[in-house]
């Protein structure tokens, strides 16, 4: 078994699983945030009215929520939607609510890694589509919507698939203008938003064991892009050191055994360009040497997929001395990177910039607020998706792409290649 | 089970959730207000122009993007009961399933080519069956797997007994 059914079969209690097999699994660990949270109270609600009615959570030590989605509140609703969510924490006794303005806060799938919430071999569900991402961590981590994990909460169960898994090997040395977000680009825009549908992807390979944690974390962050159930990396040294940093929690890593996978595929990434996503799809790449006519209106570094403290070194390593030339967005994915970055000196290289730095949200992500963008304006951005709208207005425009050519961008205006500004 | 509706299609492949209902309507919660923004992204008419019991046909990997519930919530509220598509992302088909809110039901894709926009279909569920009452052809629908089938006639996953 790869290591994905190795997990799945330890969940469900059973000594194999295959492909295809149907099991109820044990959940380890559970998120919520606050647009998930207040959907799950509404399922609970609903539920109230037909008699059934939810007295304890399965296991509050087990569930942690994130105040992400519209947090600076944006609006009277989403105001309410955080107080709803506070209420109903306090009533089940979830002591993990990390709270927007009080301590550390951040993106779910951020706080997942840097709070270390989620430990190799676990079963993880969470209540947003990108919940992939902690697969970096040698966890199953899998994404679903309000009912499942009203299901799982009552419970501590949930059905799940046995996927098919998609075998990525990357191997070769990354060069210093490349980064994960360059090689999961690539990998969907060569087998599409649809290419792993229902499965699993695993990455492995020289490439990815010399890569640290956090660009792993891009990695898995981006299957959710080709559709998958779940992405996953075998722990490794790494792993250990980075979750041995934040927690002494014991843990029992899994590895797979004689593993099998549907299909292979290998990936040399030493001659990898700079890669971008145009709009309306991650799967529509282009080299961003390709692109250096397209001008740009506003270059989006934040998110879970681009804000982690790598990513802003990353972009500060560009953004050093130099002005930006269009309006640019800095929004670290948690107060911890935040505070890090403040104290590395990468605060200031970005204001001195000109760039705007904020508080993490996943406002202007998701389209929500916190700076989206008009009709027929052109983003560059570090995040995941550039569907129709995805950033603000239906006819506004998102380029992905990497915090070194979103940086390189912001300097020009234009999209640009990280070695082509002048060091 | 039969159901019985319109054909309201939208041919594209990749219809994701921000399409289905936009990010800035995620804050909302209230089943009627989010059915008035069902498909606001392709179709700013669509809640006008649905009846109860019609009918989403479209192409492959519908609702892929977010796990936003949102998105099938706001589609059987403005009274889809079923998508008909080759094929789904996949917490777009599940929360379809679990919530009990409305069925996935997937095509072949030339019937997606054969069957047209305002077409009256009849869907036998218990037979994987269409019927296209304006063009008289008929077309069937993949089976769904048992455990699926089970919570589906459960009405929901909660309604399910293990
Ligand atoms: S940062 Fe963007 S992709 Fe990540 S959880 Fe927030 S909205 Fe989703």
């Amino acid at each position: 078994m790869n290591i994905t059914e190795k997990i799945i079969a330890r969940a469900s209690g059973r000594n194999s699983v295959s492909p295809g097999d149907v099991v109820f699994a044990n959940v380890d660990k559970l998120m919520i945030h606050d647009v998930s949270g207040p959907g799950v109270i509404k399922v609970f609600e609903e539920w109230a009215k037909k008699g059934i009615d939810l007295e304890k959570v399965w296991n509050a030590d087990r569930v942690w929520i994130a105040e992400d989605h519209f947090v600076p509140s944006a609006d009277r609703i989403s105001a309410e939607n955080i107080t709803k969510l506070t209420n109903w924490a306090e009533k089940y006794g979830i002591k993990k609510h990390f709270k927007y303005g009080l301590g550390q806060y951040g993106i779910c799938h951020t706080l997942s890694h840097e709070e270390a919430l989620v430990l190799p071999g676990e079963f993880y569900i969470g209540g947003d589509s990108h919940t992939n991402t902690t697969g970096a961590l040698g966890a199953l981590a899998v994404g679903l919507g309000h009912t499942d994990i009203a299901y799982a909460m009552m419970h501590g169960r949930i059905w799940l698939k046995v996927p098919e898994t998609i075998l990525f090997k990357l191997i070769g040395k990354k060069p210093a203008h490349i980064m994960a977000k360059d090689i999961i680009l690539k990998i969907i825009s060569d087998i599409g938003t649809d290419g792993a549908n229902y499965k699993a992807m695993e990455f492995a390979g020289n490439a990815v064991r010399e890569m640290s944690m956090e660009e792993r974390l891009t990695l898995t962050n981006m299957t959710t892009e080709a559709g998958a159930k779940n992405g996953i990396i075998e722990p490794d040294a790494v792993t250990d050191a980075y979750i041995n940093e934040r927690t002494s929690e014991i843990y029992k890593p899994i590895l797979g055994d004689d593993p099998h996978y549907l299909e292979e595929f290998t990936f040399e990434i030493d001659n990898l360009e700079p890669i971008v996503a145009k709009p309306f799809s991650p799967e529509n790449a282009a080299v961003a040497r390709e692109l250096q006519s397209i001008e740009v209106d506003k270059a989006y570094i934040g998110s879970c997929t681009g804000a982690k403290l790598e990513d802003l070194r990353s972009a500060a390593r560009i953004l050093k001395g130099k002005k930006v030339k269009i309006r640019t967005e800095v929004l670290p994915a948690a107060q911890s990177i935040y505070l890090k970055a403040l104290k590395e000196g990468l605060i200031d290289i970005f204001m001195e910039a000109g760039a705007v730095v904020g508080p993490p949200t996943c406002g202007a992500c998701c389209g929500a607020h916190m700076g989206i963008l008009a009709k027929d304006e052109v983003c560059v951005s570090t995040t995941n998706r550039n569907f129709p709208g995805r950033m603000g207005h239906i006819e506004s425009q998102t380029y992905l792409a990497s915090p070194l050519v979103v940086a390189a961008s912001a300097i020009k205006g234009k999209i640009t290649d990280p070695r082509d500004v002048s060091k | 089970m039969t159901l019985k509706g319109i054909v309201h299609k939208y041919s594209k492949d990749n219809i994701d959730t921000d399409v289905i209902l936009p990010g800035p309507y995620l804050k909302i919660h209230d089943h009627g207000e989010l059915s008035k923004h069902a498909m606001e992204g392709i179709d700013a008419d669509f809640s006008n122009k649905v009846s109860k019991g019609d009918f989403i046909l479209a192409g492959t990997n519908f609702g892929c993007g977010s796990s936003r519930e949102h998105a099938p919530i706001a589609l059987s509220h403005s009274g889809i009961s079923a998508v008909l598509a080759p094929s789904f992302a996949r917490i777009f088909y599940r929360n379809c399933v679990d919530g009990g809110y409305l069925l996935p039901l997937e095509i072949e894709r030339s019937t997606l080519e054969q069957v047209s926009d305002g077409d009256t279909l009849e869907i036998e569920i218990e037979n994987n069956q269409i019927h296209d009452n304006t063009n008289g052809k008929n077309f069937s629908i993949s089976p769904f797997p048992p455990l699926i089938k089970k919570i589906i006639d459960s009405g929901g996953l909660m309604y399910y007994k293990e």
